[in-house]
């Protein structure tokens, strides 16, 4: 149960994943900064500098080296962190795959942010998007309290023995990990005893069993380690409820792998993750007084992706509007493309409609989300889906 | 340091069977340098000849805990092992003595890990890297690095009708590695043993990071007689080709100075990659490598206040 002395805390978003960090206290931690995850770095360092973890940190000299480092340290038997943004994700690209593949689980808050070029600060999902292929667990935070709760629940679904693979969590760069907000934490103990201790099975530390780690597989074994792997990643489903409702009990909070925002009913239903969805619970309301059918649908776990649980959610809309934060270049974007894939060979299926917004930080406010409910029963006259709007974009 | 007789007797760290190639350098430095320390140790890999041909899974020639990653992250790899040592030993939950080293090729080293090895001996990791220095990207065909010397001919840098193989010296790596201030670099070569080992043994002991340049032959990639490895190295350090010092706590030190140098066509002439510049017209870039090597070695021995 929720202790009374859980208040709740005035935390940004990157003070309260810190502080999920510091409650984790894990073995190493592997710092570089880069706008917006900084601040995660800055507090972590300053908790090592109080003394309130035992964590080794390592101040490395770039995030392909932050990435190689904590791979190395999980690897020989410790449980290791890091955090990153935008174009230090983008340098780690290489060694993700090292780290999903070796079935390292390392967890990982990654703070979302426009990739260059131009360079740009501000969020945008094209870092963690890009990287959705990697092997990685993503789950998305729609606040500073999801980003904290995720951390945890990742951590404890990333080291579970029948899924061993690394995790991101994601939240808005600037618009979560740099606003305050009221943030309940847990206390220490509770986290430490939820975690449980790390116990990997074969580490290089062990020099009584020495073990190589990382070795030259050609093809008449990688493919079938490759499907281990993509096993590992089905096993996560199950092992995320049963750790979503462990952790339930303790924040009396509840963990689904995407949240049913008046759904239920609704004619029109908004698919987002992180932080638009805030924005559009608001606008959901606000319809819902005038008697719209409108509802949201905000995805938590990424990958690996919920399709059957989705297109249940999701069938007896009308239409469906995808809100993409990243561009595919070429294609549709990738949640658009999910949730496309997931309601594909269903008999009735809602129509969907894709939408492209907040690149590089472009503001989304509540109008844009009435804009787009209000878009919608136009498709669904016309039966089809439609070429992809954007958002609050100047096209002239 | 131990004597020939006590180092035979060292457990093997590496089993035969493997598949470099015959002749390769790089598995007599492994074996020499492994061989200089009584503890555990951890070794980490960076991609290279040494990597792929050690590790055919599901086949093993490592007797000791090893660890691949990528090309260029050897550094940051043993990095972030000796730092779960360090963390878990603080904690009690690792008891042992370990010592950590990471082995890469010089492309591995010079050139595209460059900064995850400056890095690692920047934050004062205690750990052992080892260069195994054969003058090129050996593992994909004999390309072209930071490492391949004047005028050599690689796959990427070919001796050709109007362009005579590599134009640019090759860069002092172990004078890089010591601009650090780390308490050991070393700069040495497979055919002296009690060398290897004796500076091993100093890198393994160093309190903080320890660097080692290995001169370690490619009689594949250098197009000689795999029967001479030895000789070919032998004959870099006689015609001051490679010069084998050591910097210990900054100290600079000679560790080989003979009273003649041998010319360094000796060398060269040995080497299916430097065959071009025994045409006539070439005469003035074998000059050329003689008058680079006089006045590096000049440089060198002033630097170690030899005489």
């Amino acid at each position: 149960m929720v202790k009374k002395q859980n208040k709740l805390l005035p935390l940004t978003g990157n003070e309260a994943v810190a502080n999920a960090m510091r409650q984790i206290n894990p073995d190493v931690v592997a710092v570089f900064p880069i706008t917006p995850q900084t601040a995660i770095a800055q507090a972590f360092a300053q908790f090592v500098a109080d003394g309130d973890v035992d964590t080794e940190l390592v101040r490395v000299e770039s995030e392909h080296s932050a990435m190689s480092c904590v791979v190395g340290a999980a690897a020989a038997g410790a449980r290791s962190m890091t955090a990153t943004s935008s174009a230090g994700l983008a340098l780690m690209w290489e060694i993700l795959y090292v780290a999903s593949s070796t079935r390292l689980p390392i967890v990982m808050p990654v703070v979302n942010r426009a990739l260059s070029a131009p360079i740009n600060i501000h969020c945008d999902h094209s870092d963690s998007m890009g990287a959705r292929d990697a092997g990685w667990l993503q789950l998305y935070s729609e606040d500073g309290q999801e980003a904290y709760d995720n951390v945890i629940l990742a951590l404890k679904i990333a080291e579970d023995k029948d899924v061993l693979l690394p995790a991101m969590v994601c939240l808005d760069g600037f618009i979560t990990s740099h606003s305050v907000e009221a943030v309940q934490l847990l206390d220490d103990r509770t986290v430490r005893r939820f975690i449980g201790a790390y116990k990997p099975a074969h580490p290089l530390l062990n020099v009584q069993k020495p073990v190589t780690v990382g070795p030259l597989d050609f093809f008449d074994y990688y493919f079938e380690h490759k499907r281990q792997q993509i096993e590992g990643m089905e096993n996560v489903f199950k092992v995320y409820k049963k750790a979503a409702n462990e952790l339930s009990k303790l924040t009396n909070r509840k963990y689904p792998l995407f949240e049913e925002y008046k759904t239920k009913d609704a004619e029109y239903i908004i698919i987002a993750l992180n932080s638009t969805c805030g924005t559009a619970k608001a606008v959901v309301d606000e319809m819902r007084k005038q008697k719209k059918k409108v509802g949201l649908l905000k995805i938590r776990l990424f990958r690996p992706f919920p399709k059957k649980e989705i297109a249940k959610a999701i069938e007896k809309a009308n239409v469906v509007a995808v809100l993409d934060r990243s561009a595919s270049f070429g294609s549709d974007g990738p949640v658009f493309l999910e949730v496309a894939n997931a309601i594909h060979d269903m008999k009735k299926k809602p129509i969907l409609a894709p939408y492209l917004y907040g690149l590089g930080g472009r503001e989304i406010g509540m109008a844009h989300i009435r804009q787009v409910f209000e878009e919608l029963p136009k498709v669904a006259r016309e039966k089809k889906t439609p070429a992809v709007k954007y958002i609050n974009l100047r096209e002239k | 340091m131990a004597n020939l007789k006590e180092i035979a007797k060292m457990p093997e760290r590496i089993s035969g069977g493997h598949r470099m190639c015959a002749g390769c350098g790089a598995p007599i430095a492994v074996r020499q340098i492994l061989s200089a320390t009584k503890h555990d140790v951890i070794v980490a890999n960076a991609t290279g000849c040494l990597e792929v041909a050690t590790t055919i899974y599901p086949y093993s020639a490592w007797k000791v805990p090893w660890m691949h990653s990528a090309f260029e992250n050897a550094a940051s790899t043993i990095s972030g092992i000796e730092a779960a040592y360090r963390s878990l030993k603080r904690k009690g939950k690792v008891k042992k003595e370990i010592r950590f080293v990471a082995f890469g090729g010089d492309g591995g080293t010079y050139d595209i890990g460059l900064q995850a090895l400056s890095g690692a001996l920047e934050r004062g990791h205690r750990f052992v890297y080892v260069c195994y220095d054969n003058e090129g990207y050996m593992n994909t065909g004999i390309q072209r690095s930071s490492a391949t010397p004047l005028y050599a001919s690689t796959t990427t840098d070919p001796a050709g009708k109007i362009r005579q193989g590599k134009q640019e010296r090759r860069k002092m790596l172990a004078e890089i590695a010591a601009a650090h201030r780390i308490p050991y670099v070393a700069q040495t070569a497979i055919h002296n043993w009690s060398d290897v080992v004796n500076k091993a043994t100093k890198a393994f002991e160093a309190d903080g990071p320890a660097f080692i340049n290995i001169f370690a032959p490619c009689p594949r990639g250098w197009r000689a007689d795999e029967s001479k490895t030895v000789m070919l190295s032998r004959l870099a350090a006689e015609t001051g080709f490679w010069p084998m010092f050591e910097v210990e706590n900054g100290e600079w030190k000679l560790n080989y100075n003979p009273a003649s140098r041998k010319p360094i066509t000796e060398f060269l002439k040995t080497q299916g990659r430097f065959k071009h510049l025994f045409r006539p017209e070439n005469a003035p870039l074998l000059e050329k490598i003689q008058s680079n090597i006089d006045a590096e070695w000049e440089r060198i021995k002033k630097i170690c206040g030899a005489e």
